[in-house]
């Protein structure tokens, strides 16, 4: 820690944050409660730039059991059984030091699903790396995935895909996500709401507590990352994912047997944030007894022990006559248990150490009472040429086939199969649809309600219109589910942005909020929780602002889920939904013709929720032999994957007075690729019509080959050639 | 009527795949019966399953310290006399360690985790998970591990090719073994092999994720339903 600046600015906290922390006290903080407050009152934990703006968002809805505020949020999927679902960002851990920032990002979600009382089912990788180009950005993006998949295979939870997108300003910040769900039978949650009394017991379970990860949310995660930034890798905290495994089943079965009063995990800010989110939600106080942690290094610093991110760690609340039964269980788990400390009258957090009081704070000064920003936010300059300079209006000199391989090749577009199949999607037994589909499909033990579940990002769009690019996300998240025959319920998500000091990215951040919060009540589906990434940038350029959406869908009977392969020769094709003159911020646009600009496609919600009405009725009626969403790379890469996926070839005709550009790599909003039986296609078409929603015949399934009216054709098999090469291509440099 | 066979799962810490072996098990017409691995009790089963997973972290060796957990010495004795044991995957490594299979598992040659739904050949029928089937026949089955790839010494490698002890080779779908279709490098493409008295096998793909049709192939069954009967002639 450099000497020359005070205390509390070297540990992240403003002048301003130390005077309202002398006037809770009313005195002045010693240094361990400066580390304490340093790391609660981080961006990371406390949110305090976002806050006004998340109170925006809809949060409530019939299905939803649990809202935004607690470690996760819970959704009501019937039969007495609750979803557990959040999304989390490890983005700068994972930009220092790519295996072990990814491999903890998935610990940290999956013990926030733990502490809901949920067993994990599934988790999901939003990811978005620089240019595959660079050397660098190979080793992350290799990194990330070894650490996912390092982590993710070794705790028994299928890793059911995600995304990966590619864009030069992630290159420095590569930005994390991941996403887990759980389940749980509703009336076993672990919320806030259960009785908690005085003089119940906080116990410690897991690891010991050692010198890594101090200060990874006030050091890393509330800072920019600059040319320094490896100094800061020992704030990098480091996996043990069999710990992780013991600690999953431990806990679990504490929560099935009753034994607890509260169940909290040990992630960002430590020991501090654990006790004083448990004493604070409590209504009490608390003594917690440092003697009593167990560590990996005897010397270590009390502020150090407050605020280690020491990975799988859990803190119950554990009422004295549960106590043996609870050491029991944690000890035929071969975990580690120690009573640290217990809730007291009051309202007060005492933390003692050698019988001295070493910190004494109100817990919710820490945990509710942080500071609240409104930072100062401003339009930035620039972005009406940017809008005005419309690739759908530029001269295409490209030829037709020549484009649609381009737009196959890009790793944006092109299969994340090398990603994926370094994750275990099959264990648990329940994966129906895994990685690949619009939507990973998930069956619920014991019947035949099966979960959708899509991450979706737009960083491109986002980086033209904040608005937009959030309101896709959720509208494209959506559809992914209903593309399969699920209904859309409820997201969580994981903001990802600049440095919030600078008004520009506030102004990206408040219209990222208004266009999730407008697709979302459209949608019907709330928010229930989520994550503020901000400072991911560097030397004062910060990354795309990507709202990444978490959606979680509901199909009843998963036997009647719709895949995305054109399955069979004689199917009828159709583009259900519209295309329009909107080339803006496509995947062709940056590919072939190597811009990134104008205006992003329009989003009508209304016509989006008729799609998906159809989508969904279409599946329960079965008339869907396929249905895959039209969106990355616009209906060729749609008609193309519907082609690999299946195995089986097309013949389309286009229309004849549209630019084949436009017809072929629009990424015009709510549309779906579906085929169909000569048999069903007049009830689609009747379906369709009371809807509303157009539906474009386009032609017929069948042959080894791809033909796209007179334009061009090319083969399955080396059109998914390349598909399917042009990420290893680039990682053999 | 006759009893179901009993087939017990161990759960060492850090196995992963045991609830599915137990619900395939079942699903196949067995009774999957939980074993617990610190102790030495196999509460009378007809046939033992070690799963697949991460036991002990695999930090030292894959399998390396599983094999000293308590109930391993009842799963000698229990193949010892003639009961039927599968490894899968980290219990086929598990088995490699504690002598009960020839060769060893290391890394994939390509140095990544690969899941995947991958074609394997029946090379005999002389195996708890291939007595009713046909050498030669194709079954579809995932396999998802990082370090899979089978070796044995020169000496070793003639004597299980010798002896007739490999079970399954990763092939193509026509049964075609070649470089192209060998998931991670094995030596001569094995996939599984079995103890030389015959009643002990292991193999790194795993039949208990393809029983039932709604989640994927189900190359498994064949293999399951093997086992049954193998562990209810026993009986």
């Amino acid at each position: 820690m450099p000497s020359e600046q005070p205390l509390h600015r070297a540990l992240g906290l403003t002048d301003d944050e130390l005077d309202a922390i002398r006037t809770t006290l009313g005195r002045d903080p010693n240094p361990n409660e400066l580390a304490m407050y340093a790391v609660m009152w981080s961006e990371h934990c406390s949110y305090k730039s976002s806050k006004i703006y998340l109170r925006t968002l809809p949060t409530e809805g019939r299905h939803v059991l649990v809202g935004p505020g607690q470690d996760a949020g819970a959704i009501d999927i019937g039969d007495g059984l609750a979803v557990v679902f959040k999304m989390e960002s490890h983005s700068h851990p994972s930009a220092i030091e790519p295996y072990q920032g990814a491999a903890t990002g998935i610990g940290g979600i999956v013990r926030d699903i733990v502490a809901m009382g949920a067993r994990p089912i599934a988790s999901l990788d939003p990811l978005m790396f620089g240019p595959l180009t660079e050397e660098r950005n190979r080793w992350l993006f290799a990194g990330v995935v070894a650490g996912i998949g390092g982590y993710g295979n070794c705790i028994g939870v299928p890793t059911l895909g995600g995304e990966v997108h590619f864009a030069e300003p992630h290159s420095t910040n590569p930005a994390i996500n991941v996403m887990c769900v759980g389940i749980a039978p509703s009336d076993r949650l672990v919320t806030a709401a259960r009785a908690v009394h005085e003089g119940s017991l906080m116990v410690l379970i897991g690891a010991a507590t050692g010198r890594d990860g101090i200060g990874g949310v006030s050091v890393l995660a509330s800072h920019t990352i600059e040319e320094d930034a490896a100094e800061t890798r020992p704030s990098v905290q480091i996996g043990d994912p069999f710990a992780e495994k013991l600690l999953i089943e431990a806990c679990l079965e504490l929560v099935e047997r009753d034994l607890l009063e509260g169940l909290q995990d040990l992630g960002g800010a430590g020991l501090t944030c654990a006790t004083s989110e448990s004493t604070a939600r409590s209504g009490m106080g608390s003594e917690i007894e440092l003697d009593a942690v167990p560590l990996r290094a005897p010397d270590l610093e009390i502020w150090e022990i407050l605020t280690s991110e020491s990975q799988e760690r859990m803190l119950a609340i554990v009422h004295p006559d549960r106590l043996n039964d609870v050491l029991e269980v944690c000890d035929r788990w071969g975990l580690a248990s120690s009573v640290i400390g217990k809730l007291v009258a009051g309202s007060g957090l005492t933390v003692r150490k050698g019988g001295e009081i070493v910190a004494q704070v109100p817990a919710r000064s820490l945990a509710d009472e942080g500071p609240i920003y409104e930072r100062p936010v401003a339009r930035p300059g620039g972005l009406e040429e940017v809008e005005r300079d419309d690739p759908t209006f530029s001269t295409v000199k490209a030829l037709p086939l020549d484009s649609f391989l381009a737009v196959l090749a890009s790793p944006n577009v092109a299969s994340k199969r090398w990603v994926w199949e370094q994750y275990d999607s099959l264990v648990q037994g329940g994966t129906v649809a895994g990685p690949g589909a619009d939507a990973a499909i998930i069956r619920v033990e014991g019947g035949l309600k099966a979960l959708a579940l899509s991450t979706d990002g737009k960083g491109r769009f986002g980086h033209l219109d904040p608005y937009l690019g959030a309101a896709h996300a959720v509208a494209e998240a959506a559809r992914n589910v209903a593309v399969m025959g699920a209904t859309p319920l409820a997201i969580t998500n994981c903001m990802n942005f600049g440095n919030p000091e600078r008004p520009e990215v506030m102004w990206q951040f408040a219209e990222s909020i208004r266009g999730m919060a407008d697709a979302c009540r459209a949608l019907e589906t709330p928010v229930t929780g989520g994550n503020v990434s901000f400072y991911n940038e560097s030397g004062g350029s910060g990354i795309w602002p990507t709202a990444v959406i978490g959606m979680l869908g509901l199909i009843e009977d998963h036997r009647l889920l719709v895949r995305p392969g054109f399955a069979r020769p004689g199917l009828v094709v159709y583009l259900l939904g519209e295309t329009f003159p909107e080339l803006g911020g496509s995947e062709f646009a940056e590919v072939v013709l190597g811009k990134v600009a104008g205006r992003v496609p329009a989003l009508d919600l209304e016509r989006e929720a008729s799609l998906h009405r159809v989508l969904i009725e279409g599946s329960r009626r079965d008339l869907f032999a396929s249905a895959h969403d039209c969106s990355d790379g616009g209906l060729a890469v749609a008609l193309a994957e519907s082609a690999f996926a299946g195995d089986t070839g097309f013949a389309v005709s286009l229309p004849g007075d549209v630019p084949w550009y436009v017809t072929l790599f629009a990424e015009s909003a709510s549309r779906a690729v579906v085929s169909t039986t000569t048999d069903a296609a007049p009830a689609l078409e009747s379906l369709a019509e009371e809807h509303h929603v157009p539906l474009f015949p386009l032609g017929e399934t069948g042959g080894p080959r791809m033909v796209f009216d007179a334009l061009f054709e090319a083969t399955v098999e080396e059109a998914r050639a390349i598909y399917e090469g042009a990420i290893p291509k680039l990682l053999a440099g | 009527m006759r009893r179901r066979p009993r087939v017990g799962v161990v759960t060492f810490p850090g196995s992963l795949d045991d609830g599915d072996a137990l619900r395939a098990v079942t699903s196949m017409g067995g009774e999957g019966v939980p074993l617990w691995h610190a102790h030495r009790d196999l509460r009378g089963v007809d046939a033992v399953i070690l799963p697949g997973g991460f036991s002990y972290g695999d930090y030292l060796r894959t399998g390396a310290i599983a094999r000293f957990a308590p109930i391993m010495e009842e799963v000698s004795t229990f193949a010892e006399a003639g009961g039927p044991v599968v490894g899968i995957c980290n219990g086929f490594q598990i088995l490699c360690e504690a002598g009960l299979l020839p060769g060893a598992l290391i890394r994939n040659r390509q140095l990544r985790f690969v899941c995947r739904f991958v074609e394997v050949r029946v090379e005999t029928s002389l195996s708890p998970l291939t007595e009713g089937l046909v050498p030669g026949e194709v079954l579809t089955v995932p396999a998802k591990h990082g370090e899979g790839q089978f070796v044995a010494s020169a000496e070793d490698l003639d004597r299980i090719e010798g002896e007739g002890l490999v079970v399954f080779r990763y092939c193509a779908p026509d049964g075609a073994v070649d470089d192209e279709h060998n998931l991670n490098g094995s030596l001569h493409s094995i996939a599984g092999v079995r103890s030389q008295a015959g009643n002990v096998v292991g193999l790194m793909p795993h039949p208990e994720h393809a029983v039932d049709p709604d989640v994927g192939p189900t190359g498994g069954q064949p293999m399951l339903a093997s086992l049954l009967s193998y562990a209810l002639a026993r009986v």
